[in-house]
């Protein structure tokens, strides 16, 4: 395989291939360097990764496009679990939390993660400053996802998860899968991040903080009777959960293959299912867009 | 480029913790060594041994992404071969649902070296011997500490080195493993107290900020030194951060 002729090949159909491959030649640069080391046997995966990131994405994200969008999740999981918490809507004198917490770690935990919600909101604010978007307060949002509310934000009735505030094992779906979709909208962004060694480590040290939670969710779950491990295991569709309207938070969760390195059998006892629970996948920004509108009230969506 | 290099090699002495004078102690220096180096810039104590040791051992040279990507392998074969044990030794000390997520854990590990091994090719560094000499495989609290310090260290690590991946398939593959490790610190931690799963506090030296909801990050040559309490193979390290 000559590498550079295959670029020869296709600068003929598309004279712009080179800047396609890095627009500061960047790539390319490092290519040749490495070109001189890098073995037949890694080039695959040099090579494909190379492409990938020349026609694979489209477009490009700001930095505060970013952050503005990490904001709206993290209010979003914020007001989630701060109502549970606090029984009700901090501005509303109805109680409308009506299941208990089964013991008082329980409550901790979600007050724990309430807390790093909270500060990451704040976190995130802090650094867009005056480019930050606008707050999100509780009646923005409709956990029940779907849910009518009369003229005073009260509910009143529906949504996928009606009884997300009347049923515990319901609100840990749903915490569940918010904190699995976090998890994936951080990695899903971390490309537009490449090289800010301030902001995509404080997106990376956020995104762990996230996979935490979500980690002491599932148990949390087990515990309320999901079959379901701290880990996103092999399921066809990707969704470990049992949780039909979650599907979208977990489609392509069952992907085993990284970097066209197929994971299942790459050693002795690599199952289809330790392969899938290896690599969490990441989601691209309309996906996220898509599962965050759900609990978004009409006017307040993305 | 400027060359550095160092023998991470520990002298078989205890856990290392976070600071500049162990470090230099993980590095197998005596502390009237240490004092000497104290008035040494950063690359010019790692000048001092940089025709220290040639003979075997890795090389990590963190000019570009192949040196990352090495560097992670080098942890995740850590992983792999500390859960290895774990699994064939400390199996009575555990219930069988806490041996049965072990052995979840272990594979996983397993599935990240072979990854590496295979994605870095001919540019993959070698078997890393290890020495778990200081891990009590028949003691429930030694694993459990164990463990909560290789998952802790492996998210500080892939947190703190993220920023240098140039290719961006290989950030997201990072991002893709680094969360899965945040679920194995997290599950880890609520065995030894239920709760504990992101004690950021706990992880300040690990580069954590709780008042931020910021998890642990830091750099190679924060989280070399540790690691090399496990590490028998020596480890030249070239251009780190």
């Amino acid at each position: 395989m000559n590498i550079l002729n295959i670029l020869s090949e296709i600068e003929k159909v598309d004279e712009d291939i080179y800047d396609r491959l890095s627009p500061r030649r960047r790539i390319m640069k490092d290519f040749y360097n490495a070109g001189r080391k890098i073995s037949l046997a890694a080039l695959p995966l040099a090579l494909s990764s190379m492409f990938t990131k020349a026609y694979g994405q489209s477009g490009n994200r700001s930095v505060n496009d970013v952050l503005n969008f990490a904001l709206t999740l993290e209010y979003l999981e914020f007001h989630f679990y701060n109502h549970t918490v606090v029984g009700k809507d901090p501005a509303s004198s109805v109680k409308d939390v009506t299941f208990n917490f089964p013991s008082a770690a329980a409550l901790q935990a979600i007050t724990t993660i309430r807390d790093h919600e909270k500060a990451h909101v704040d976190f995130l604010k802090a650094v867009l400053g005056s480019a930050a978007r606008p707050e999100l307060a509780y009646t923005n949002f409709d956990f029940r996802a779907g849910g009518t509310y009369n003229a005073n934000n009260s509910y009143n009735s529906g949504g996928t998860f009606a009884d997300v505030y009347t049923n515990y094992a319901t609100f840990l779906k749903v915490a569940t899968a918010f904190e699995d979709t976090g998890v994936r909208a951080y990695k899903g962004q971390a490309g537009f991040l490449k090289g800010n060694q301030v902001v995509l480590t404080a997106a990376l040290q956020i995104h762990a903080v996230e996979a935490r939670h979500a980690s002491h969710l599932r148990q949390m779950a087990a515990g309320a009777g999901l079959t379901i491990k701290p880990w996103i295991t092999y399921t066809a569709n990707g969704n470990d959960t049992g949780v039909a309207p979650a599907d979208a938070v977990y489609a392509g969760e069952q992907n085993t293959t990284q970097a066209t390195v197929p994971i299942t059998n790459i050693a002795a006892g690599v199952t289809q299912a330790a392969a899938a629970e290896s690599f969490d996948e990441p989601l691209a920004t309309a996906n996220v867009v898509t599962i965050a509108n759900l609990f978004l009230k009409p006017a307040f969506r993305l | 480029m400027k060359s550095e290099q160092a023998n991470l090699t520990t002298a078989g002495s205890g856990k290392e913790g976070y600071n500049r004078r162990k470090f230099l102690s993980a590095l197998g220096l005596g502390t009237a060594g240490a004092a000497v180096l104290s008035s040494c810039g950063h690359n010019d104590w790692y000048d001092q041994f940089r025709d220290g040791n040639k003979n075997g051992g890795a090389t990590l040279d963190f000019k570009d992404d192949i040196g990352i990507l090495n560097y992670a392998y080098a942890l995740e074969q850590l992983e792999a071969a500390f859960y290895t044990e774990v699994v064939a030794k400390s199996s009575s000390v555990f219930s069988a649902s806490q041996n049965a997520f072990f052995n979840d854990i272990k594979l996983h590990e397993i599935a990240h070296r072979e990854f590496f091994k295979k994605a870095l090719g001919s540019n993959a560094i070698g078997n890393l011997e290890v020495d778990f000499s200081s891990v009590n495989f028949s003691s429930k609290d030694s694993v459990l500490a164990t463990a909560k310090a290789f998952e802790d260290l492996g998210v500080a690590a892939y947190n703190g080195a993220g920023y240098k991946i140039m290719t961006e398939a290989y950030l997201v593959i990072a991002g893709q493993i680094v969360s899965v490790e945040a679920r194995h610190a997290a599950w880890i931690r609520d065995q030894i107290s239920n709760g504990s799963f992101s004690d950021l506090n706990s992880l300040t030296a690990l580069g954590a900020d709780n008042s931020k909801g910021l998890d642990a990050a830091l750099p190679p040559s924060k989280v070399l030194p540790i690691a090399a309490t496990y590490i028998k193979t020596k480890i030249d390290v070239k251009n780190v951060f």
